[in-house]
């Protein structure tokens, strides 16, 4: 048996080949881009007679009706200015000095009718139910906004950088080493502590109530 | 002296191709990587609201709703009427649970808890169809959601 060298391999069309399949992926990629506002629901509870008492200075009512106007503590408001209305809101710190209550790290105006303090204070949104998708988005994103600024205060002063930055570093997996990831985690919680989030929505009114 | 001077030839020499395959090859191991394909084929009119507080979601634990009007070649068969939309198919407002749950099957075992509901809402529906939607999630115990939004704000736009 004679031993032939093998013939080589035509290579030439591998670039074609390859372009083929570039252009295939080139044209089905979508580049994820999901993002948006993460929303806890209540869990679901058995009615119960017992009322969970909230002070009337401590609640904040948004309310948007169906023609997507926006009725903040019963005043008309534009959707430009809710954003410093929550903010001044949630940084009121209303309680007196030496209570339990006080609040330290308030900027407001300390104005006793608004807000105790950021824990006490709850903003809860009122909706039509033919209030549009798009006005609803753009008032929670406001108040998560007013929720965001006040956190970024607190985070500047404390530690020296954005509460929203490190959070988004965080996320996109910027943070290395367990270690550092669990001082973030912690620092984090700190914020949140100063400034809870505590949006409440309305249970959607039935028909004809 | 010859020696230098027969090197000097009037033509231009011809670039050589030989890497054009790497070359090729890199950019499709990088579109290989980035690319997800599409697994639901949208129904519905799908228009996001803007917003920029926002959030990452995370793709592996998420089920998703899309909710709007019937796509305009859909619409002489469905009617220009709001409708859910869940996997590939429209679904009533009594049978997101079932949808639901099937849905959640589908992603890995040790993520089913931690299951969130990306909500793809077109942003001209009307908020009782989200509170319809929520209500059922609600019963579900799946109360993890995010209403995914595109990047912008109302305000400035």
């Amino acid at each position: 048996m004679a031993r032939r060298a093998t013939p080589e391999v035509n290579a030439g069309s591998m670039a074609d080949i390859a372009f083929l399949l570039l252009i295939f992926f080139l044209v089905t990629t979508t580049i994820e881009k999901d993002k948006g506002i993460a929303r806890q629901l209540p869990p679901k509870e058995p009615p119960t007679d017992e009322q969970v008492k909230i002070k009337e200075k401590n609640l904040f009512i948004v309310n948007v009706n169906r023609e997507d106007q926006l009725l903040v503590e019963e005043k008309l408001m534009e959707l430009k200015d809710l954003r410093q209305a929550a903010i001044d809101f949630l940084d009121n710190g209303g309680a007196s000095s030496g209570t339990a209550e006080y609040c330290d790290y308030c900027k407001g105006k300390r104005n006793p009718e608004s807000s105790d303090n950021p824990d006490k204070a709850v903003i809860s949104v009122q909706n039509d139910r033919l209030t549009s998708y798009k006005m609803y988005i753009a008032v929670q994103n406001e108040l998560v906004a007013a929720y965001n600024f006040l956190r970024d205060r607190e985070s500047q002063r404390l530690y020296g950088w954005k509460f929203t930055e490190k959070t988004k570093d965080l996320d996109e997996g910027k943070i290395k080493g367990e270690v550092a990831k669990e001082a973030l985690q912690q620092k984090l919680e700190t914020i949140q502590k100063l400034f809870p989030q505590k949006l409440s929505e309305a249970e959607p009114k039935k028909t004809g109530q | 002296m010859s020696k230098f001077t027969k090197k000097k030839s009037s033509e231009l020499p011809a670039i050589s191709t030989a890497s054009l395959p790497d070359i090729v090859f890199m950019l499709l191991f990088f579109f290989m990587v980035v690319t997800v394909l599409r697994d639901d084929n949208l129904l519905v009119q799908n228009k996001l609201p803007k917003a920029d507080q926002v959030e990452k979601l995370k793709k592996d634990r998420s089920v998703y709703i899309y909710a709007g009007k019937p796509s305009s070649r859909y619409q002489d068969k469905f009617g220009s009427e709001p409708k859910i939309q869940i996997g590939d198919k429209y679904t009533d407002l009594s049978n997101i649970k079932f949808a639901l749950t099937e849905a959640r099957q589908k992603l890995l075992p040790e993520l089913q808890d931690y299951v969130m509901v990306a909500l793809k809402v077109d942003e001209k529906t009307n908020t009782g169809m989200v509170t319809d939607i929520k209500q059922e999630l609600r019963d579900l115990n799946m109360l993890k959601i995010i209403y995914i939004t595109s990047p912008g704000n109302e305000i400035t736009e």
